[in-house]
């Protein structure tokens, strides 16, 4: 196995693929920089990018300090939903009436504002992890919870027929068709969630906690300080971006045959 | 002796005749084909064989009635349906594992026949990896592991372009001249039925009845050339004609 050009390529085409996203990310800081510098606008205003980095690194210990809560609030309330998510998604499954009777709920449990709900439900159980673990799975469940029920229904019924005409009941054509069929929906699902999972977190830390993003961006904002914010900023983004590319990974090891079949596309025999 | 006997079946979906009145039979080691225009029902058919479904009439396996359905038929679904995230080895085994076969011993089974169905060295291939021809033989394969009395083939390579298909076609006669399954096969194919079928049963238009039951007398090896392919060809132009002019005697088919 030549395994360093096995280990090179992906780099490699890795910086192809993402040439056209660091040039265009890059212009616009530029840009901003650039009209920060010369259009006289104050700092207290709008930061240059510049001024942004030198004060994330001057308090790069306060950001770290303050973002472990917030990464802890995604991942717990995530862990969370993703939970009740898979539990339900399967009594579903199993009671297709049960889906008529929930879904409307939770379709208005999408609704809610999270300007609205996320001062109420810190209210309700205080400061503490609590409050934001509920409101991560508050807004990450229900996307969860469609991306694996509809996924089920996503099985082909071929297969179907032919596992009952082998003699498997309902659990075992479950475990070995509608759950792997509901992969890719899963996956989707958790990278569209994973997003909205840090917002919520720093939602409800921006109505009230100890410590996290959300309150130190509260903090800066009311000292004046954007630049800080903006770091606060784009500490989330990176955080995000993180999470994001894992569950890409994840998808990556969990569902080998996708890359497999995509490589030898092309390559087959013809019979 | 008949293994497989149906009697007067019949089903309706909500009101609308699917199969009117079936009735045929289907010997040991025989290979029979139900050939019938699309949407007339002959899955329908496969579906009260696997118990699916649920009709009128009466279902014969041996004389006994059909009750433990999924006992006697391995089923071959229309599209290859292997699942893409096993591998070929994996899906070859997955009825076995049904049966409650340890995955290993199942493996054990199922390795040998690999050369045989011309997949040797693809065991580990994903589905996605293998041609259609490939896939359908996969498909077989795990169909005929499972060691059931009877093979049930619905339209299997109908999904394979015109080349693929002929090739396959050859391939599935050769195949059933070295085993004699017992099998029933459904198609659409009139050129398919007769080359691979010992007795051909035409289905009509939807509520699907048996119009004409035809033995198939060319001798096997099924070839290409000489007296059997203008034979078969002529029977081929009488079934398309069955089919296509179900009503001769009123004549006005044609003005």
């Amino acid at each position: 196995m030549a395994s360093s050009s096995v280990a090179s390529r992906p780099i490699a085409s890795l910086l192809v693929k993402a040439g056209p996203a660091i040039i265009s990310v890059g212009l616009l800081l530029l840009a901003w920089e650039l009209y920060a510098s010369y259009s006289g606008i104050k700092p207290t205003i709008l930061p240059a990018p510049s001024r942004v980095f030198e004060q994330a690194m001057l308090n790069r210990e306060a950001l770290v300090d303050n973002a472990i809560p917030t990464i802890r609030a995604t991942l717990l309330g995530f862990a969370c939903s993703l939970s009740a998510a898979f539990a339900l998604s399967m009594l579903v499954d199993f009671f297709q009436p049960l889906r008529r009777a929930l879904f409307p709920v939770f379709i208005v449990s999408q609704t809610l504002p999270l300007v609205a709900i996320a001062p109420l439900v810190v209210l309700w159980f205080g400061f503490g992890l609590a409050p934001k673990i509920m409101l991560v799975a508050l807004v990450t469940f229900f996307p969860m919870l469609v991306a694996l029920v509809e996924g089920y229904e996503a099985t082909e019924a071929e297969v179907g027929q032919m596992l009952r005409a082998m003699g498997a009941g309902r659990w075992r054509i479950f475990v070995l068709a509608r759950l792997p069929s509901a992969l890719p929906y899963f996956f989707a699902g958790l990278r569209i969630s994973i997003t909205y999972a840090v917002v919520g977190a720093i939602f409800a830390e921006y109505a009230g906690a100890a410590k996290g993003l959300g309150i130190y961006m509260l903090n800066a904002k009311n000292n004046f300080r954007p630049d800080l914010v903006l770091a606060a900023v784009g500490v989330s983004a990176a955080l995000t971006l993180v999470l994001f590319g894992l569950t890409v990974l994840l998808q990556r090891l969990a569902m080998p045959w996708e890359r497999a079949g995509k490589e030898t596309a092309g390559k087959r025999p013809w019979r | 002796m008949s293994r497989l006997e149906l009697r007067h079946v019949r089903k309706a979906f909500g009101g609308l005749d699917v199969l009117a009145d079936i009735s045929l039979s289907v010997g040991a080691g025989e290979f029979v084909s139900i050939l019938g225009p699309s949407g007339a029902g002959k899955s329908t058919l496969f579906q009260l064989l696997t118990g699916a479904e649920h009709g009128e009439g009466e279902m014969l396996f041996d004389g006994a009635r059909l009750d433990d359905h999924g006992r006697h038929f391995a089923f071959m679904p229309q599209r290859d349906a292997l699942m893409p995230w096993r591998r070929i080895l994996d899906n070859a085994t997955l009825g076995l594992e049904v049966q409650g076969i340890r995955r290993k011993a199942a493996r054990a089974r199922v390795a040998p026949l690999f050369a045989e169905f011309g997949l040797a060295g693809f065991e580990r291939h994903f589905p996605a990896q293998l041609s259609g021809g490939m896939r359908q033989r996969a498909a077989l394969l795990r169909t005929v592991v499972q060691e059931r009395d009877m093979l049930l083939l619905d339209e299997p390579f109908g999904a394979l372009d015109a080349l693929t298909r002929t090739a396959m076609q050859r391939w599935l006669e050769q195949m059933w001249r070295h085993h004699r399954w017992t099998a029933l096969l459904i198609t659409h194919d009139v050129r398919e039925a007769v080359f691979l079928s010992d007795r051909i049963y035409v289905l009509s238009a939807r509520p699907a009845r048996i119009v004409r039951e035809i033995e198939v007398p060319l001798p096997r090896p099924r070839s290409l050339g000489g007296d059997a392919a203008r034979q078969a060809s002529a029977l081929e132009a009488e079934i398309l004609d069955i089919i296509l002019n179900p009503n001769p005697s009123k004549g006005h088919d044609h003005d």
